[in-house]
């Protein structure tokens, strides 16, 4: 059932090999090994709990593993921090955004990073070229902007969340991870962002999604990690799993079985 | 693709009026110009309106908005300094103790000052990003150190907590006309406060280090995620509010030719009210330097403008307390309109 074959000819951008994970005697993760490849996304579905924040935390550098390996482009390594992970090009975006409510767009999407211009003491931000690629790249994700300047906290969540997807691409992540950057959205803007990753994906990224809904995941998802219990309890490859069936896996399928014909039966 | 056209449609023109009406120091701005209309009419014919009337005001926010400026960016980076009017106190009396009783140079008892300065901010700094305390506490703990050591040094050295006679080596001397001469009949100290404010608005709006600290105020941890050295813009702005106190004390000991122990007391205050009626928030992330500018301003013309009505001076206070208040109601109110999801 498990899909391991690596794309032809190429080393995954990223990969973990049996990994776990302990938290005193809790195992969050047990023996788990999953793949990353450009221009894929790959979903990682679980129930709550099932250890989806625990692995992403290991691939974007925050926890170490207690075993196992992990590999960027098929080169064992050890990141030490989360800004390790970023130098290998994995972007992290998580739920919270990362971005400052009250700044304005263009300043967040360069935060850190700001162009300038002019030379010695008159050194400057410069803000028009970030207003252009700022305005520029979120154009490409269908959002229209008149005014870069106006506070990020005018942008709707699914902006929001576009926009701090945009950052990490246009500054070249190779690996995007997103942690549930659908959850808190409506049917709509859910698929502004689902529409944007599947762009991102198109630039060759390879994409993490972890989510708890199928039905998100699978118009975008090209692999589907299933996670239970800290366990690894399977890997998709889409076409040879439908919707429903994943449905079914995820949710402890028989339980919902059970559930179902005991409220039928009322 | 079939949804993209839908969400092009949804262009978020802000207009020009809202995006006006929602500039951090439109408060401040507004109160300057109520202000003064209101001493124009109540107080123009006593003298407010005179060429020594405006002087006398602009001198008072000089040396108000001298400090507010590096306070209004260390509160934008999310900080306080309440040390600022116990290092006023501490630069004026290193200037006078070092000059007057052990007749150093001026430039040499300028320097002292300035080390000292610096010194006050790194330790205020260091110590509010070792211990996570915040700031508000520890340089409140540094005003009241701060103060107690001036006063306990002055009297050890030299009997006394004011000195007079700083006279900085005669008349003539450059750094008594840097500090406190006049151009134009307008003092030295009017320049020193239009100049801090043209160069606090250039870093925070046209640098990356203005970017920053907006980062650092708004959201700290997201700002160190993406990589700004937020230690590094608290550290270096404490350090600016307590150079800045020590270009008050400077303006001061020259004009005055004295130094006392309790000179800058509550000035720490002053400066945070001007900074938010100047529209910043007390959270950080968001406030302007020209606002900081026009809160001190505020401040000079009510201070003086109730001088020039006759009414008992005793009654500035009660006028400070209730624009404080209504800026900051108003305040909210515009952040509240210029973070709504539209």
């Amino acid at each position: 059932m498990a899909d391991r074959t690596p794309v032809p000819g190429a080393a995954p951008l990223l990969e973990i090999r049996n990994v776990s994970k302990y938290f005193g005697s809790v195992i969050a993760l047990d023996d788990v090994s999953m793949q990353v490849h450009g221009g894929e996304v790959t979903c990682l579905l679980g129930d709550n709990g099932a250890g989806k924040s625990t692995l992403i935390k290991v691939l974007s550098g925050v926890h170490r593993p207690d075993r196992g390996t992990l590999l960027v482009d098929g080169n064992e390594t050890v990141f030490g921090s989360p800004r390790e992970a970023i130098e290998y090009g994995i972007a992290t975006v998580y739920q919270d955004l990362a971005m400052i409510p009250l700044l304005g767009i263009s300043r967040n999407f360069f935060l850190g990073r700001e162009p300038v211009s002019g030379r010695g003491p008159f050194r400057r931000f410069d803000k028009p070229r970030a207003d252009r690629v700022t305005r520029d790249e979120l154009r490409k994700i269908g959002i229209g902007v008149r005014d870069t300047a106006q506070p990020v906290a005018t942008l709707s969540g699914g902006e929001r969340q576009s926009v701090a997807i945009a950052r990490a691409v246009y500054f070249g992540a190779k690996v995007l991870i997103l942690d549930e950057p659908t959850s808190a959205l409506g049917v709509r803007e859910a698929g502004i962002v689902l529409r944007y990753i599947a762009q991102a994906r198109e630039r060759g990224v390879g994409v993490v999604l972890i989510t708890h809904n199928v039905h998100h995941a699978f118009p975008v998802g090209d692999r589907f990690v299933l996670l239970e219990h800290g366990r690894h309890t399977g890997t998709y490859r889409k076409g040879e799993i439908s919707v429903t069936e994943l449905e079914t896996k995820m949710a402890g399928g028989e339980a919902l079985d059970e559930l179902r014909a005991e409220l039928d039966r009322d | 693709m079939t949804g993209t056209s839908a969400v092009q449609d949804r262009v978020r023109d802000i207009g020009f009026l809202r995006r006006q009406l929602t500039r951090p120091e439109l408060a401040a701005v507004a109160g300057a110009v109520l202000v003064f209309v209101f001493f124009a009419i109540t107080a123009g014919d006593s003298g407010f309106l005179t060429f020594g009337g405006t002087v006398s005001y602009l001198e008072v926010a000089a040396q108000l908005g001298i400090v507010a400026v590096p306070v209004a960016l260390l509160m934008i980076a999310g900080e306080f300094d309440l040390s600022v009017g116990s290092m006023v106190g501490a630069a004026g009396i290193v200037v006078a103790v070092t000059t007057v009783e052990y007749g150093l140079p001026m430039w040499v008892a300028v320097l002292l000052a300035l080390a000292l300065a610096v010194l006050v901010g790194l330790f205020n700094g260091y110590v509010v990003i070792r211990t996570g305390l915040p700031s508000f506490i520890v340089t409140l703990g540094m005003l009241f150190a701060l103060r107690g050591l001036t006063i306990g040094f002055s009297r050890l050295l030299t009997g006394r907590t004011q000195i007079g006679g700083v006279t900085a080596g005669g008349e003539g001397q450059p750094l008594p006309v840097i500090f406190s001469g006049e151009v134009g009949g307008l003092p030295a100290s009017v320049f020193w406060w239009l100049g801090l404010a043209v160069l606090g608005t250039w870093v925070l709006q046209r640098t990356r280090f203005g970017n920053w600290i907006f980062g650092a105020g708004g959201d700290v941890t997201a700002a160190r995620n993406v990589g700004v050295p937020t230690n590094r813009v608290k550290m270096l702005l404490f350090v600016c509010t307590a150079v800045g106190a020590t270009l008050l004390a400077m303006i001061q000991v020259t004009s005055t030719r004295s130094a006392d122990v309790l000179r800058g007391e509550l000035l720490e205050l002053q400066a945070i009210a001007a900074v938010v009626i100047g529209g910043a928030l007390l959270t950080g992330g968001y406030g302007s330097v020209v606002g900081a500018v026009f809160g001190a301003l505020i401040f000079g013309m009510v201070q003086m403008g109730i001088f020039f009505t006759g009414v008992n001076t005793d009654w500035f206070q009660v006028f400070v307390g209730v624009m404080l208040l209504a800026a900051v109601l108003f305040n909210t109110y515009i952040r509240r309109q210029a973070s709504k999801e539209r």
